[in-house]
């Protein structure tokens, strides 16, 4: 049966020398490898729950009154787009937790990513020849960053107002082109035409997503392509020869495992633990706001940089050039874009090593390029950290205002230390091998010395 | 129906027949086996695999039983269950039931020299009848330039992209009377101090930025009102967009000194970015991300002793972009 099914394959495509060598394509094995895998997982189920939200969810602005189960909201003006969120989560069966999955998955992905990135950079896997897939991942990061935030703003309810009344104080504040580009996004003054609505629905159901699926399978064929980085875990791994488990069968069972563990995470998670219950913020008004509402945690950095930045805009005489959301809002994250896209050439420059590298290196191996990596996180967590400053102020009264002046200082002072405190602490590491190796070496010379003798 | 079954029944065993017939594959074992799989790995992968069969079975249960409660909760579990049983199941197998054998392949040399040197020279000798290069170069430009940006033209449509001045638009005239938001006429001695109201303008949409104010009410003596301002704050009533001129979020909570000695003055401040506005001194910054004071709205009290308002406001309402005034009006 499998020789017809490989045959029937065979004949009409020819991929059998191909589906041969993909089944033997060996994978190496360590922990870590598996971070990008439950990117890819969540990805699955985000596509999955959201064609299903997608069957009921209505993208219009046009004015309805709710007359549905929730009491609360009952008689109160909305939007279509509000109402039938609402309904999915009260109305529709299963649509509470197909929500609530899609909202969990979003999170889970973007963490996934970023913990995925974090793994790549502190192990050199950047370097060539694979760079460019280090470029795709972060356009596919900031991508997602973006297409979350069009999944929350769509629906309509007082956090996506207020979340698309900071972005279009964030497009407004664009040097010279703000007020243009802000008009045309939202075809006229916030909150916009009725289209509006339209336009994030098309970018969040199909552009982005076709966008990011498009960017996934190139870096995954560019994976495939250069192999798997390796650790120098068996003597024969070396930069030319590739240690692992091969994909078929060893690591098929595991990797479907591991995609049907991250599909019932979150569907217990969607299932058990609320998230973002609208009908608790009720419509968007443009007259109101919440206090202590929070976006989602991918977006915290940018929230802690709005909040830091001292008040002011840049003018011209008495014109302004740039408004303030400039600075945290954009600039801030093209900032942290354009460093890490400029991460593998840097690295090139000033090792003067523009090799290529397939054994990833372990932190303390490179300790320039890790002490770096610490800072430059160390830089943007006390950022995003500085964004739960009120929330600090509520749970613990420390004051607002003294808390974000520490922020603003610690964000300037804290990366340097970390740089510092890193580098030494892999040097001291590697000091410690070092030392290790050669106690080694003795005692078994000592050994060997004292055998003959005795 | 039985039929069909002994159909099945028949087909299956005819694959296995003929399978158990052919010969071996061509050059011996490909998958080295290793040690034998550990007893009962086999019982437990069947056994998580039938959890996993029942918890599927126990979703569509919950699904189509409405008197259970709680039944997005049950429905997660179910399903997240059935899928975690089935990932156990898999991982388990992987684990035991699968040979695990280490294989090696070499990393592919990412350069070819050679391929790169034959593709610049086909692209080189392509264009060996072509002699006014540059020519054909600056037409092409010209042309590619051109039909680009008339094919990205209809973008304009978007909005009003060229012309700005709808940026301004505010619904507020002198005269126009203050609604609260019960949708009733704002009195002036209704409103009291330590609390703050929001008011729209009447006869007019409230889904614009320049629409709500806060309207607020401090001793008299407080206020510190630029010059010009002093006719704009009767009975010391005071209005200001409640849009912030940082991001725009909607201007939410009133900072009210529970004790005034050893507590900050009074102040708006909005949720989003804690930008905090002076309303005795005009709407100034005192802390806080915004660059520009909050837009004041003028006010004068009606003979019918409702809150009007007595003209636009002060400055810009909303987030600023280039071409805004930081000060005066728009």
């Amino acid at each position: 049966m499998i020789r017809r099914a490989v045959a029937y394959l065979d004949r009409g495509t020819g991929a059998s020398p191909l589906l041969r060598k993909t089944l033997r394509y060996a994978f190496p094995d360590h922990w870590s490898f598996l971070l990008g895998e439950v990117a890819l997982y969540a990805f699955i189920v985000l596509v999955g729950t959201g064609i299903y939200l997608t069957l009921f969810f209505e993208p219009s602005l046009a004015k309805t009154t709710y007359n549905g189960v929730y009491a609360p909201l009952r008689g109160m003006e909305m939007s279509q787009a509000y109402k039938s969120v609402v309904d999915i989560s009260y109305e529709r069966n299963a649509g509470l937790l197909f929500r609530q999955t899609h909202h969990w998955a979003a999170d889970v992905f973007v963490a996934a990513v970023i913990l995925h990135l974090m793994r790549v950079f502190f192990t050199g896997a950047f370097r060539r020849p694979r760079t460019l897939i280090w470029t795709i991942g972060l356009l596919m990061l900031f991508t997602s960053l973006l297409e979350g935030y069009l999944g929350y703003s769509m629906v309509d309810d007082l956090l996506s107002g207020m979340g698309l009344a900071i972005g279009y104080g964030v497009a407004l504040s664009m040097p010279i082109i703000g007020g243009n580009l802000a008009l045309a996004i939202w075809g006229g003054q916030f909150p916009g035409v009725h289209a509006f609505e339209s336009r994030m629905y098309i970018a969040h159901v199909l552009i982005f997503p076709a966008l990011i699926a498009t960017l996934i399978v190139l870096h995954l064929a560019l994976v495939m392509r250069h192999h798997h980085t390796q650790f120098r875990m068996s003597p024969r791994a070396t930069e030319r020869r590739v240690i692992g488990l091969p994909a078929f069968p060893a690591q098929t069972p595991r990797s479907l495992g591991l995609m049907l563990a991250v599909a019932a995470v979150l569907f217990l998670l969607g299932g058990l633990v609320q998230i973002n219950p609208i009908w608790q913020w009720g419509p968007y008004q443009v007259a109101q706001g919440t206090n202590g509402a929070q976006p989602d945690w991918y977006l915290g950095w940018l929230i802690g940089a709005l909040r830091l930045v001292p008040g002011f805009d840049l003018t011209i005489g008495d014109y302004t050039l740039v408004g303030n959301p400039f600075w945290g809002g954009a600039l801030f994250p093209l900032v942290v874009l354009l460093v890490l896209l400029a991460v593998p050439a840097a690295e090139r420059r000033l090792t003067r090593d523009g090799s290529t590298h397939n054994l990833a290196d372990r932190p303390r191996d490179a300790p320039g390029r890790t002490a770096f990596g610490m800072a430059f996180l160390t830089w943007v967590s006390l950022i995003f950290v500085a964004g739960s400053a009120d929330r600090m102020y509520v749970f613990l009264g420390l004051s607002y205002e003294g808390q974000i002046w520490f922020y603003r200082v610690a964000s300037l002072v804290l990366p340097f230390v970390a740089y510092f405190v890193t580098r030494r602490v892999c040097l001291a590491l590697q000091e410690a091998e070092r030392i290790d190796a050669e106690r080694e070496l003795a005692e078994a010379e000592a050994a060997a010395a004292r055998l003959p003798a005795s | 129906m039985k039929r069909f079954f002994l159909a099945l029944l028949a087909i299956i065993n005819g694959f296995r027949r003929r399978r158990s017939e052919e010969p071996p594959g061509p050059s011996g074992p490909i998958v080295s086996p290793g040690p034998p799989a550990p007893r009962g790995a086999e019982l437990a992968v069947a056994a998580l695999l039938l959890v996993a069969a029942l918890l599927g079975v126990g979703f569509m249960f919950v699904y189509a039983t409405e008197s259970v409660g709680n039944r997005t909760q049950w429905e997660g579990l179910t399903l997240g269950g059935a899928f975690l049983f089935l990932a156990i199941a898999l991982i388990t197998a992987g684990k035991h039931l699968v040979p695990e054998e280490e294989v090696e392949e070499d990393y592919h040399d990412p350069e070819h020299p050679s391929e790169e040197e034959a593709i610049d020279q086909i692209v080189r000798e392509s264009g060996s009848r072509i002699t006014r290069k540059k020519l054909l170069i600056t037409a092409g430009g010209a042309a590619g330039a051109a039909v680009g940006l008339a094919a990205i033209t209809p973008a304009l449509t978007l909005g009003p992209l060229l012309d700005t001045d709808e940026l301004r638009d505010t619904p507020w005239r002198r005269g126009l009377r203050l609604i609260g938001d019960d949708g009733k006429p704002m009195f002036a001695d209704q409103v009291e101090e330590e609390t703050f109201y929001t008011a729209f303008p009447e006869h007019a949409k409230r889904d614009l930025l320049g629409a709500p104010v806060v309207v607020v009410r401090l001793p008299p003596a407080q206020l510190k009102l630029p010059p010009e301002r002093a006719q704009w704050a009767p009975m010391g009533i005071v209005a200001f967009s409640k849009v912030c001129t940082h991001a725009g979020c909607a201007i939410a909570l009133y900072r009210k000194p529970t004790f005034a000695p050893t507590q900050p003055r009074p102040a708006l401040v909005c949720p989003c970015h804690y930008s905090t506005f002076d309303p005795a001194r005009g709407g100034e910054v005192i802390f806080g991300p915004a660059g520009r004071p909050l837009p004041q709205l003028p006010l004068m009290v009606g003979s019918d002793g409702v809150l009007r308002a007595g003209g636009n406001f002060s400055g810009q309402v909303g987030p600023s972009y280039s071409t805004v005034r930081s000060r005066g009006p728009t």
